[in-house]
C-alpha cells in the first residue's frame, strides 16, 4: 500500500514533499504580502481621512462577505488583463501572462489581507495612548516612534492574531489548486488521478496539513514567548 | 464595463440562490446538532468522550475543507464495500456529498463555540438553580442552554456567513449554484470583473441579510449579566 509513496520516478513521495513545499511557500508569501496590505488598510482605518476610511472598510467588507474561490476566479481570469492594463499605462504594450504561483499569491494574499488589517488595527488601538505622548515627549517622531516604540507592542498584540491568519490562509491555499499550481491538493488529486487511489493520496495530504499545522503553531508559539519577554504571562498570575 | 452583460448574468446567477440556501441550511441544521452533541462530549469530563471530540475538532479545523470535500467525495468511492453499501447512493451524489461535509465542517466550528458558550455560563446560576431545587437535566435547558445561546449567538452569525462562503466550493464538484454559474459564464464571456460583482453582490446581500436577522435576535434576546 506504501509503495506509492515511494521516492523517484515509480512513487509519489518526492512530489507530494514538493507540493507540501509549494503549499508552505505559497502560503508564507501571501501572508507576507496580506501583512502588508493590513499595515496599509489598517492606517487608512485609524487615519482621519473619511475617503481612506471607506476604502478600507469597503475591502473588508468585501473580501469578508464573498466567497474566497470567486476572489481566486476573478484573478485568474482577469489578472493577467490588469496587469497588462496597468502596463499600458505606463507605456509598455506586450503581452504579459502571471504565472500560477503569483495569481495565488495575489489573490490568497488580498484575503489573507482583510483579515491581517483587522488585527493589526485591533493590535494598534489596544497600544495605550500614553505610549504615543511619551514617545513625543521624548522628542521621538517617525520611524523612532512608530519603528522603535510602537511596533514591538503592536507585534507582539498582533502575534496570535496573526497565528490564526496564517492558518487561514494555509487552508485558502488549497483554493488555488483550481488554477492549476501544483500544491498539496493539486498534487494528490494528479496522484489520485492516475493512480486510481484517491483514498490514499487525500489521507496523505490530511496528514501533510496537519504536520504543517503543528509545526507553525510550535514556530509561532516560540515567536511569542520571544516577544513576550518581560511581561508576565497569564498563566502565572 | 458590460453592463448590457451584467444585467442578463445576473439573471442566470440567481438561479443558483435556491441551491446554495438549500445546502446552507440542511448542513447548518444538521452541524447545529452535531456540534451540541461534540461540545458536550468535549466539556463531558470523561476522558473516553472528550479525546475523540478534541481529534475531531482538531482533524476539521486543521485541513481545507476542499480536501475534506475531495475525500468524501473521490476518496469514500474508492472501496467497493461502500460502492455496495446502503450508504452509495448518498454518498455518489455530489449533492449529498457537499451536504456532508459542509455539515461536518460546521458542527467542528460550531462545536468551539458552543463549548465557549456553556462555559461561561456562571457557576452561580447553576448553583442558585440546584437551590432552587432543578435536577441536572431541568438546569441545562432552563438555565444553561438559554444563556448559551444568548453568549454563542455573535460567533455563531459569524459562522452562518463562513457557511454560505464555503458553499460555493461545491460548485467544484459539479453543482450549480451562485459560483458554479458564475465560473460557467466567466469561462464563456471572459468578462471576470463584471461577473465578479454581480455574483460578490449576491453573496453580499445574502450574508447582509444574515447579520440583520443576528443582529435583531441579539436584541431579542437582551443581554446576560456574566455574573
Amino acid at each position: 500500500m506504501f509503495e506509492v509513496f515511494s521516492f523517484g520516478s515509480s512513487g509519489w513521495g518526492d512530489e507530494m514533499l514538493m507540493g507540501a513545499l509549494m503549499t508552505v511557500l505559497v502560503s508564507a508569501s501571501s501572508l507576507l504580502l496580506g501583512i502588508l496590505i493590513g499595515i496599509i488598510f489598517a492606517a487608512c482605518k485609524l487615519s482621519n481621512i473619511f475617503i481612506l476610511k471607506i476604502v478600507a472598510n469597503t475591502y473588508t467588507t468585501i473580501i469578508r462577505g464573498i466567497p474566497e474561490l470567486l476572489v481566486i476566479y476573478l484573478l485568474f481570469f482577469g489578472g493577467s488583463s490588469a496587469v497588462m492594463y496597468i502596463a499600458k499605462i505606463f507605456g509598455y504594450d506586450g503581452y504579459i501572462e502571471l504565472n500560477a504561483f503569483t495569481i495565488g499569491t495575489i489573490a490568497v494574499g488580498a484575503i489573507s489581507g482583510a483579515y491581517s488589517t483587522e488585527v493589526i488595527r485591533g493590535a494598534v488601538n489596544s497600544v495605550h495612548k500614553g505610549q504615543f505622548e511619551a514617545g513625543k515627549t521624548l522628542g521621538l517622531n517617525g520611524y523612532g516612534l512608530y519603528g522603535r516604540v510602537i511596533f514591538p507592542q503592536v507585534a507582539r498584540i498582533a502575534l496570535p492574531g496573526i497565528g490564526n491568519v496564517w492558518q487561514i490562509t494555509l487552508k485558502d491555499t488549497a483554493l488555488i489548486s483550481v488554477t492549476g499550481l501544483v500544491e498539496i491538493m493539486r498534487q494528490s488529486r494528479i496522484a489520485a488521478g492516475s493512480t486510481h487511489e484517491p483514498f490514499i493520496f487525500y489521507t496523505a495530504a490530511i496528514i501533510l496539513y496537519l504536520v504543517i499545522t503543528r509545526l507553525s503553531n510550535i514556530l509561532f508559539d516560540k515567536a511569542e514567548n520571544t516577544y513576550s519577554k518581560g511581561f508576565v504571562s497569564k498563566g502565572a498570575l | 464595463m458590460r453592463f448590457e452583460l451584467m444585467y442578463e448574468s445576473f439573471f442566470k446567477i440567481i438561479e443558483g440562490i435556491p441551491l446554495t440556501l438549500q445546502v446552507v441550511s440542511i448542513s447548518t441544521v444538521l452541524g447545529l446538532a452535531l456540534a451540541i452533541i461534540v461540545a458536550l462530549m468535549r466539556i463531558s469530563g470523561k476522558k473516553s468522550m472528550s479525546i475523540p471530540a478534541y481529534y475531531f475538532v482538531y482533524l476539521i479545523r486543521g485541513t481545507p475543507l476542499l480536501l475534506q470535500l475531495y475525500f468524501v467525495y473521490y476518496g469514500l468511492g474508492q472501496f467497493s464495500f461502500i460502492r455496495e453499501s446502503i450508504l452509495w447512493p448518498i454518498l455518489k451524489e455530489p449533492y449529498w456529498c457537499g451536504i456532508i461535509t459542509l455539515t461536518i465542517s460546521t458542527g467542528a466550528y460550531s462545536s468551539e463555540i458552543i463549548r465557549g458558550g456553556i462555559l461561561s455560563v456562571s457557576k452561580n446560576f447553576i448553583e442558585a438553580s440546584g437551590a432552587l431545587g432543578l435536577n441536572k437535566i431541568k438546569t441545562f435547558l432552563l438555565i444553561t442552554l438559554p444563556i448559551t445561546v444568548r453568549q454563542a449567538l455573535p460567533a455563531y452569525g459569524n459562522e452562518l456567513i463562513l457557511m454560505v462562503k464555503a458553499s460555493s466550493l461545491i460548485s467544484i464538484i459539479t453543482l450549480m449554484e451562485i459560483t458554479g454559474i458564475a465560473r460557467t459564464i466567466i469561462s464563456k464571456t471572459y468578462a471576470p470583473v463584471e461577473i465578479f460583482l454581480v455574483a460578490g453582490s449576491i453573496y453580499l446581500i445574502i450574508n447582509f441579510i444574515i447579520v440583520l436577522a443576528v443582529g435583531l435576535a441579539e436584541r431579542k434576546l437582551g443581554t446576560v449579566r456574566a455574573n
